[in-house]
């Protein structure tokens, strides 16, 4: 019974969704008020009921419901209980359930927190989330429903979801990633309601603001946590593959983040109209786009979900028409007047825009790289795989031209800087990077490498300017904590994520430079030295997992002949699906990882052990963190609600 | 600015669409081979370990093997290692690898990181026997009967269930035999 109340809380979802994506945006094109907020309700009742239809499933799950399909190919009654719950994101259908989950979540939240927007304009926004929430959910209950059931005959157990996704990563990864895939839904609705309705000032960019950035931040996190997950996970140590899946999210990333910085001078200085609504439009198709690459299986990836056509046509229309249809309007309607304020060539706008330039070329590497085998294909030129030695040989010397950028636009001041008072600023922070990357590698490595010294001096330039330009603002200040104070909130964000930036690039830098790693084939007592740790294996023995048997080994690591950890690494064998999966153990700590991870048992019982020296790894997420705490410190900002207040009056 | 600029973002929407569209008739794994049914094309190239030994045809025709396209630039690969090496410890058919386009330090390295379920490589380093069999892109397997007819191919990596497929193919030959 359970699993049909889901399905028919999910039809009358899609019925409340198709009334939201119709009614209040004709009130709001006729101005009839009653229709308009008829907007709220339907929003409320749409995620009221897609969380029914979710619960239903997570029931099914955690009682071991085999008689519906999606559940018995996903899950099994040996797993531990949380991924159970985990495993209804584990497959296809789960996943969509999330994304509607997701999506009419972020519409009642609009919903909910826009008291200050006119009547009209929340209308409107929900309304075309209405629209997109109306093609997910007859995506959902068209092709890939999670709640058919076999019937009369059901399996006694279920399939087991695959090994790898046993983990915690999955259980928080995905969830992440999907708040910030249809979080830029919520930009994007703002941007076709700005469109529709002809009023692309800077207030549209206001209201936009701190959704889009909450959206990034949660997309930035499920990025960081997506590679952190393949690192300890997947056993050899990596932590970017350029696989078309992690592709699929970065590029969003990299429009979103372009987006968030063009949001801001759209807001402030009412530049750049027409080019922040098109990075709107962008940033959510791009999500579409992701999708439909992970949905579809025209690519091939090592994420591969099961992959089928007619699936992929649907989202494929649905990309046409959300895209089609936002593009075509953008052509139409967006604003085709010059700035209402001016700038020099020497300004915070120029900076940004060069910065957005830069972000958007990436973005369209990204795409490129993962596009071509398509390409390449759909054409009749065969097929072909794109590997990372093209999207590091394109998007790091980007990057790393972003970076240097990126520390002249925060001593840039809006409008017009004299360059004599942006020399006088960066000078220093200039100088000490330069030098600090000489010596660098020279104290920390054995002697001068010129990508460490590159690497290095640019994430100390990305820091040491905001640092600089931080200090400067306490120049003629009478006391410290005041000015602390008065400094506003998205001051500290736009640092902290600037920061966050630097942080991610030192790591980059160190952990592709000074990583050691060895494969040794090890007998009990065996002794191996690593960057001045002493790994000794003391043999494996056998446990057994709730749904697994493994065998564990013992290593113990001494540094200088002191025991300093002792490590457990694992390769176990789980029992339905009968894979194989190799558990790393890792010692982590700020400055280094040590990470041990069991090979092949070898014939005389010795075993294939890897053991990686990981410098600095921890830095790559500790800055995506940075990253995205600088987002949503911005979004606290107070200066949002109190504007947005006191401007009420006026655009009702 | 004229309004017919702002229609570029819709027009380069168009061109995308329209390749995904075609995209999706396209199974990204399988491919046909103009090889299926025809004899492995003749090679002379060094092995991977032992750089001084030539490696031919003649040193795997005789029995059905199976020669799985690998490099160590390729993550896919490392996938499907764990496959090959359960294929290779239950010692149900030869495999035979063609190091595609590697360089020789890496890819030892990687023999001995990961595990080795190769009888022996051939180091193609310029690809030319790849280009010869038609190789798009690694990993990619082909089975070969004893007399070194390549009899299928499969591309992309190899899994639990493509290898009961491929056992199946070879059942066959052994009952048609019989």
């Amino acid at each position: 019974m359970n699993p049909e109340i889901g399905g028919f809380a999910l039809i009358i979802a899609l019925f409340l969704s198709v009334v939201l994506a119709l009614i209040p945006i004709y009130g709001a094109s006729t101005a009839n008020e009653m229709w308009m907020s008829y907007a709220k309700p339907l929003a409320a009742g749409q995620f009221l009921f897609v969380f029914i239809s979710f619960i239903c499933l997570g029931y099914a799950f955690s009682h071991d419901d085999f008689s519906v399909v999606y559940v018995a190919q996903h899950s099994n009654s040996q797993m531990p209980i949380q991924f159970k719950l985990s495993a209804i994101w584990g497959g296809h259908e789960g996943s969509l359930l999330l994304w509607a989950l997701i999506l009419t979540g972020w519409t009642f939240a609009v919903s909910r927190f826009s008291k200050a927007l006119p009547l009209d304009m929340l209308a409107r926004v929900l309304s075309v989330m209405g629209i997109v929430a109306t093609g997910f959910i007859s995506f959902l209950l068209i092709t890939s429903s999670p709640f058919a059931r076999y019937l009369p005959r059901y399996p006694v157990d279920g399939a087991d979801l695959n090994p790898l996704l046993q983990d915690f990563g999955l259980i928080v990864h995905p969830p992440m990633l999907y708040m910030g895939y249809v979080g830029f839904s919520v930009a994007f609705a703002f941007a076709i309601a700005a469109l529709l309705s002809g009023r692309m000032d800077a207030a549209w960019a206001r209201w936009a603001r701190p959704w889009t950035n909450i959206a990034w931040a949660f997309l930035g996190m499920g990025i960081t946590l997506g590679s952190w997950w393949a690192y300890y996970e997947l056993g050899w140590g990596g932590w970017w593959f350029w696989d078309p899946v992690e592709n699929a999210s970065l590029m969003p990333w990299l429009v979103g983040t372009a987006l968030v910085h063009s949001l801001a001078a759209t807001e402030k200085r009412g530049v750049f109209k027409s080019w922040t609504l098109l990075l709107a439009i962008f940033a959510f198709s791009l999500s579409l786009l992701g999708t439909f690459l992970v949905r579809s299986g025209v690519l091939t990836s090592v994420h591969a979900f099961a992959s089928d056509p007619e699936r992929g046509f649907f989202i494929l229309m649905l990309l046409a028409l959300t895209m089609g249809g936002s593009l075509t309007l953008y052509a139409l309607k967006a604003p085709n007047v010059k700035s209402e304020s001016s700038f020099s060539w020497l300004s915070r706008e120029v900076l940004l825009l060069i910065n957005n330039v830069f972000l958007t070329v990436m973005a369209v590497t990204v795409l490129l790289g993962t596009l071509y085998p398509l390409l390449i294909d759909a054409l009749g030129q065969g097929k072909i795989s794109v590997g990372p030695p093209y999207f590091n040989a394109v998007f790091v010397p980007i990057m790393c031209a972003m970076s240097i950028a990126m520390g002249v636009s925060v001593a840039v001041r809006w409008r017009e800087s004299t360059p004599k008072a942006v020399l006088d600023k960066l000078w220093k922070p200039a100088v000490f990077s330069i030098i600090c990357g000489l010596l660098f590698p020279m104290i920390y490595g054995n002697g001068f490498e010129a990508r460490v010294f590159l690497g290095i001096s640019i994430s100390l330039w990305v820091m040491s300017s905001v640092v600089t330009e931080f200090i400067g603002k306490f120049r003629n200040a009478q006391s410290i904590t005041s000015r602390l104070k008065q400094l506003p909130l998205s001051y500290y964000g736009m640092m902290v994520a600037h920061i966050g930036v630097g942080v991610t690039a030192v790591g980059i830098t160190l952990v592709s430079n000074y990583s050691e790693e060895r494969d040794m084939r090890m007998q009990t007592g065996d002794t191996v030295e690593i960057a001045d740790y002493q790994f000794t294996f003391q043999g494996t023995h056998v446990v057994k997992g709730a749904n697994y048997m493994a065998d564990q080994a013992t290593i113990v690591v001494a540094e200088d002949g002191e025991t300093i950890v002792t490590l457990r690494p694992e390769k176990r064998r789980y029992n339905v699906k009968n894979a194989m999966m190799t558990e790393a153990d890792i010692d982590a700590s700020l400055f280094r990882d040590l990470y041990v991870a069991l090979g092949e048992p070898l014939e005389d019982g010795s075993w294939a052990v890897r053991m990686h020296y990981k410098p600095y790894v921890r830095w790559l997420w500790l800055g995506g963190i940075l990253m995205a705490l600088g987002g949503l410190l911005t979004v606290a900002d107070k200066r949002y609600r109190q504007r947005s207040a006191r401007q009420e009056p006026t655009n009702a | 600015m004229p309004r017919l600029l702002l229609f570029i973002p819709l027009l380069l929407f168009f061109v995308l669409a329209f390749f995904l569209w075609k995209g999706l008739s396209i199974d990204p794994r399988e491919l046909p081979s103009a090889l299926i049914d025809k004899p492995f094309p003749e090679f002379t190239l060094a092995s991977l370990q032992q750089p001084e030994r030539q490696l031919s045809k003649q040193d795997f025709i005789g029995q059905p093997v199976l020669v799985n396209v690998w490099a160590t630039w390729c993550p896919s690969c490392r996938q499907e290692h764990e496959q090959l090496l359960m294929t290779a410890q239950a010692d149900e058919i030869p495999i035979i690898g063609l190091n595609y386009k590697d360089e020789r330090d890496m890819a030892l390295q990687w023999l001995q990181q990961l595990g080795n379920p190769y009888q022996f490589n051939i180091y193609d380093e310029q690809g030319m026997l790849g280009l010869n069999l038609g190789v798009y892109g690694a990993p990619e397997t082909y089975l070969l009967d004893a007399q070194g007819i390549v009899r299928h191919r499969h591309v992309g990596v190899l899994t639990t269930q493509d290898w009961q497929e491929l056992k199946q193919i070879i059942k066959g030959w052994g009952s048609a035999k019989n």
